[in-house]
């Protein structure tokens, strides 16, 4: 199980919507690219599912492919929270490892 | 199990924040749904097309200039392509990303919840010159716009 792989920032921009921000430490290996010197395919290893709850509601799923870079960003927004509230994002990637973290909306 | 008890078990010895996140995070939302969400098909897809059919039921869609895709006009490194894709449109279910050019082409997919808002913004990997489109589907559409994006160092590496 992986651990402090997320940083996460949930702020509140006073336009009526939080605003999230995240990086993830994730390789995001596509399992197309090929080690240099064997020759052997390097295997997939990228995040599948972010899922962003708030309130006990999941307020965004993201699929993911290994086409996200490497040590992903995502930001996104929602409206339904204010200052205070807390946010919990969660990865899966296609191993079966995860990771998440929670964040006060500030 | 009040909040700040949760919290306090949760800040604790590093073993018990993991136990206790796993048993939270299982509680709140079952695993075995969600990935059996991802769609294994929408992303083998090697042709834009195939990709929308796979993803969304169907590849009809109508051009919107209510989405705006931000991307650099030209990636120094394609392997960390800066997109947003925003729109005006109302009832926005989903946003998916897709870069044209890139072996399959469908990127990443973005369901929103209630209450979120019709933007995400991400990096992604572009193997060469080509399309990013921005795909917005609403209950019964699905819009589309594109920007083209050139691509100095293709990122899609080998």
């Amino acid at each position: 199980m992986a651990k402090d792989s997320i940083k996460l920032r949930a702020k509140d921009e006073g336009d009526g919507a939080i605003t999230v921000k995240a990086l993830i430490t994730h390789e995001m290996e596509t399992g197309a690219r090929k080690d240099a010197k064997t020759g052997e395919v390097i295997p997939a290893h990228f995040i599948q599912e972010v899922v962003c709850e708030a309130g006990g509601k999941a307020v965004m799923t993201a699929m993911w492919s290994g086409g996200i870079s490497k040590n992903p960003y995502l930001s996104f927004k929602f409206a339904g929270a204010k200052t205070g509230d807390s946010i919990k994002l969660t990865w899966t990637d296609n191993k079966g490892d995860s990771d998440s973290a929670t964040a006060t909306i500030g | 199990m009040t909040t700040e008890m949760k919290r306090r078990l949760f800040l604790k010895s590093s073993l018990a924040a993991s136990t206790i996140g796993v048993a939270v995070g299982a509680g709140l939302l079952t695993p075995q749904a969600v990935l059996a969400a991802w769609k294994q098909e929408a992303f083998a897809a090697k042709e834009v097309n195939e990709a929308l059919k796979a993803l969304l039921g169907s590849d009809a869609t109508e051009n919107s200039d209510a989405i705006e895709v931000k991307a650099p006009d030209i990636a120094e490194n394609g392997a960390v392509v800066p997109i947003t894709v925003s729109t005006t449109i109302a009832g926005v279910k989903s946003i998916a990303i897709m870069a044209a050019g890139n072996p399959v082409p469908l990127i990443a997919d973005f369901q929103l919840g209630e209450g979120a808002q019709a933007y995400v913004s991400t990096r992604i990997k572009m193997g060469k010159t080509g399309d990013v489109i921005g795909v917005v589907k609403t209950a019964d559409k699905t819009f589309v716009n594109r920007k083209n994006v050139k691509v100095t160092i293709g990122g899609c590496g080998g």
